[in-house]
C-alpha cells in the first residue's frame, strides 16, 4: 500500500509555478466553480438531478463550516452533525409550531447554534485534540439521543411538513436549488475570507503550534472557541438549509456517519484549503449517487479510502498553499526508506 | 438495591475489559485506537462464526466449549489488531495527531462495513445462550453464568496485571511508555512489542465481544461503536494508561449506567455516560489515578 513513493528527485528550485499550478491558484477559479453551479441545471434538470444537486449543495456549505474548526484550526470534530441536527431542528421546530417561513427562523437558529458551540466548546476546548474528539463524538451523541427521547422535536419519528425557506413560494426545485447554491457560495466566500483574516491566521497559528501561538500572545482558547463558534453557524445553518429540502427531519439523520462524512470530505479535499473541501464536499456527495450499484461496499470504501489518503496523501487532493517558499523539510527526498521521513514530533 | 450494583459490576466488568485495551495503546504510543470498539464486534461476529463452524458438535450452552472458542476468537482479533496496527498506524508514527485519529477513524468504518459486507446487515442469534436459573445473594439475583463470566474476566485482568507488572515483556512496554527514543537506542525492538501490545488490547476486546454475545444473544456490526466509547470513557474515568485506574473506571462507570438506568430510564443511559464524561474531563481530565502527564518540552 505504501508502494506509490515521493520520487527521488530534488524539488526543482528558480522555475516559476506551471500553468497548471497558476490556474489552480487562479483567484478567479471560485467564479468558475460557481458558473459551473448556476449552469449545471441547463444540462440536466430532472427532480432527482436537482435533488442530488442540491444535497451537494447543502453538504458543500457544511463541510465548509467542519473546514474551519478542522482544516483551519485544527480541532478534530467528531461530532459536527450535532450542530447541523441543533439547526434543522431550531428550524424545523418553530417553523411548523409559529408557521413561519424557514428563513424567518434563521436568527433563532443562529443563537441557538452559537449557544450550542459555547456550551460544548466553552468546558471541552482546553482539552488536548484526541480528548476534545472524543467528547465532541459523545457530544453528537447526546445531541441524538436527545432528540430521539424528546416530545418537542418528535420522537423517533422526527418533525414533518417543515414549509420552504419563503413559506411555500420556493417550493420549485429549480428556484431552490439556486437559492441555495447563491445561499452556499456566500457562506463559502465569508469562510474563505475569515481564513485569511487576522483571526484566520492566529487560526493557523494554533493549528502549527499551540505552545507557541499562546507564547506570542494569542488567547489560544478565545482564538479556538471562535473557530468552534463559527463552525456550530455554518453547521445550523446548513442544518436549516437541510431541513428546507427535505421538509421532514428525524433523528436518524443526525448519526456518526453524516459526522464522518463530513470530516472525510474536509480530509479528501485537503484540510484548511476552501477550494479543496469544496471539491471534497462534492466528490463525497455524488460519489455514492454514481457508484449506486455498489451500494454495500460505499463505507466500507469509504473507511479504506480515508486509510489511504491518509498514508499517501495526508494534505488532502488540492491542499493550501501559502505564499511562502515551501519548507524543503516538508519535502523529502529520502527514497530509501519505504516512507518519507518525519522524524519531528 | 444490591441489585442495581450487582448489574453495574457486572456490565462495568466487560467495560474494563475493553477499557485495558484502549488504555494500555494509549499509554504505549499516546493513541486513541479509535477502532477498538470495532475489533470487539470483530471478536463477537467470529465467536459466532466459530460456533456456528462447530455446529452440533457442540453440546448447548456448555462453558467449556465455551472458553474454547473464546481463546480461538482472541487469537483471531488480536491478529487483526496486530494487522491494524501495521497498516493504518505504524507507517504514520511520527506524524501529526490529526492524521492518526483520522485513520483510527477510518479503520473503524472499514471494519463495521466490512464485516457487514460479509455477515450482512442484520443482527445476528447466538447459538449459545447462557441465561441459567438464578440464585439470590443479599436480595440479588445473580446467575452462575453472570458469575462465570466475571471470574473469566477478572482472570484475564489479573493475568494481564501480571503480565505488565511482572515480566520480561511488560517492562519493555512501561519502559516504551516512558520513553520511546530511549528504549530504540537500548536496544529494544519497539515496534515488536508495540505489535504485542496490539495484540494483547484486541485480543482482549475480542473476548469481551464473544462474552457479551454468549451473555445478551444479539450482535450486529454497529455494536462496537458505543461499546469504544464507553470503553474511552471507563478509561478517562480512572485515568487513562493506568492499568488499575481503568479496571476501577470500568466498574465506576458500569455502576454509574445502572443507578442512572434506575432513576431516569433507560433511554436516557447514555446521555448520562456521556454527559458525565464531558463533566469529568473538565474537572480533572487525568483521571481517579492518572498521573499528570507533561505534554511537550
Amino acid at each position: 500500500m505504501t508502494a506509490v513513493q515521493n520520487p527521488p528527485v530534488k524539488p526543482v528550485r528558480g522555475r516559476g509555478p506551471s500553468v497548471v499550478t497558476r490556474l489552480l491558484e487562479s483567484r478567479r477559479l471560485g467564479w468558475g466553480g460557481l458558473a459551473l453551479g448556476l449552469l449545471a441545471p441547463f444540462v440536466t434538470a430532472t427532480p432527482y438531478a436537482l435533488n442530488v444537486m442540491t444535497s451537494a449543495a447543502v453538504f458543500v456549505m457544511l463541510t465548509v463550516g467542519l473546514n474551519i474548526v478542522v482544516g483551519y484550526c485544527g480541532l478534530l470534530d467528531l461530532g459536527f452533525a450535532a450542530f447541523l441536527a441543533v439547526g434543522a431542528y431550531t428550524g424545523g421546530v418553530l417553523a411548523t409550531r409559529l408557521e413561519l417561513p424557514l428563513l424567518a427562523t434563521v436568527p433563532a437558529v443562529v443563537v441557538a447554534t452559537v449557544v450550542a458551540g459555547v456550551v460544548i466548546g466553552g468546558p471541552t476546548l482546553r482539552l488536548r485534540s484526541d480528548y476534545l474528539a472524543i467528547v465532541t463524538l459523545g457530544f453528537g451523541e447526546i445531541i441524538r439521543i436527545v432528540a430521539n427521547n424528546l416530545d418537542v422535536t418528535g420522537g423517533p419519528s422526527g418533525i414533518y411538513g417543515i414549509p420552504g425557506l419563503l413559506g411555500d413560494r420556493l417550493s420549485d426545485p429549480v428556484v431552490f436549488y439556486y437559492t441555495t447554491v447563491v445561499i452556499v457560495s456566500v457562506a463559502v466566500l465569508f469562510a474563505a475570507r475569515l481564513g485569511r483574516s487576522r483571526i484566520g491566521r492566529a487560526w493557523r497559528f494554533v493549528r502549527e503550534d499551540e505552545d507557541a501561538a499562546e507564547a506570542s500572545g494569542i488567547n489560544t482558547y478565545r482564538v479556538k472557541l471562535a473557530a468552534y463558534v463559527a463552525g456550530a453557524v455554518w453547521g445550523g445553518l446548513s442544518g436549516v438549509l437541510f431541513a428546507a429540502q427535505l421538509s421532514a427531519i428525524s433523528p436518524a439523520s443526525f448519526t456518526f456517519l453524516q459526522s464522518a462524512l463530513v470530516l472525510m470530505a474536509v480530509v479528501l479535499g485537503g484540510m484548511g484549503s476552501t477550494r479543496g473541501v469544496v471539491v471534497g464536499a462534492v466528490v463525497i456527495s455524488l460519489l455514492p449517487e454514481l457508484l449506486r450499484d455498489l451500494a454495500d461496499y460505499r463505507f466500507f470504501v469509504f473507511g479504506v479510502l480515508l486509510i489511504v489518503v491518509m498514508l499517501l496523501r495526508p494534505q488532502g487532493l488540492w491542499p493550501h498553499r501559502s505564499r511562502e517558499p515551501d519548507d524543503p523539510a516538508t519535502r523529502s527526498t529520502a527514497g530509501a526508506d519505504d516512507l518519507p521521513a518525519k522524524e519531528e514530533k | 438495591m444490591s441489585q442495581l450494583i450487582w448489574n453495574g459490576l457486572f456490565v462495568g466488568s466487560f467495560y474494563a475489559l475493553v477499557a485495558l485495551g484502549y488504555s494500555m495503546v494509549y499509554g504505549i504510543i499516546k493513541l486513541l485506537n479509535f477502532a477498538h470498539g470495532d475489533l470487539y464486534m470483530l471478536g463477537a461476529f467470529s465467536g459466532y462464526a466459530t460456533l456456528g463452524a462447530l455446529g452440533g458438535a457442540v453440546p448447548g450452552g456448555s462453558l467449556i466449549a465455551l472458553l474454547a472458542v473464546l481463546g480461538l476468537t482472541m487469537l483471531v482479533t488480536g491478529l487483526s489488531g496486530v494487522a491494524l496496527e501495521r497498516v493504518a498506524y505504524r507507517p504514520l508514527r511520527g506524524a501529526p495527531r490529526l492524521s492518526l485519529l483520522i485513520t483510527a477513524v477510518g479503520a473503524s468504518f472499514a471494519l463495521e462495513y466490512g464485516v457487514r459486507l460479509v455477515a450482512g446487515p442484520n443482527p445476528q442469534v447466538y447459538p449459545v445462550r447462557l441465561d441459567g436459573t438464578g440464585m439470590s445473594v443479599l436480595g440479588a439475583r445473580i446467575t452462575l453464568q453472570q458469575l462465570a463470566l466475571m471470574a473469566v474476566a477478572v482472570g484475564l485482568m489479573v493475568a494481564l496485571n501480571a503480565l505488565v507488572m511482572r515480566s520480561r515483556q511488560g517492562r519493555a512496554m512501561r519502559a516504551i511508555a516512558l520513553d520511546p527514543k530511549a528504549c530504540l537506542m537500548m536496544g529494544v525492538d519497539v515496534d515488536a512489542v508495540i505489535s504485542r501490545t496490539f495484540f494483547i488490547g484486541s485480543a482482549l476486546a475480542g473476548a469481551a465481544g464473544v462474552m457479551s454475545g454468549a451473555y445478551y444473544g444479539k450482535i450486529d456490526f454497529l455494536m462496537g461503536f458505543i461499546i469504544g466509547l464507553k470503553a474511552f470513557t471507563a478509561a478517562v474515568i480512572g485515568g487513562i494508561g493506568n492499568m488499575k485506574g481503568t479496571m476501577l473506571g470500568g466498574l465506576v462507570l458500569g455502576l454509574l449506567e445502572s443507578f442512572s438506568t434506575d432513576w431516569f430510564g433507560g433511554e436516557w443511559r447514555d446521555v448520562f455516560a456521556f454527559g458525565f464524561l464531558i463533566l469529568f474531563l473538565t474537572v480533572r481530565p487525568t483521571g481517579l489515578l492518572g498521573e499528570r502527564v507533561t505534554e511537550r518540552v
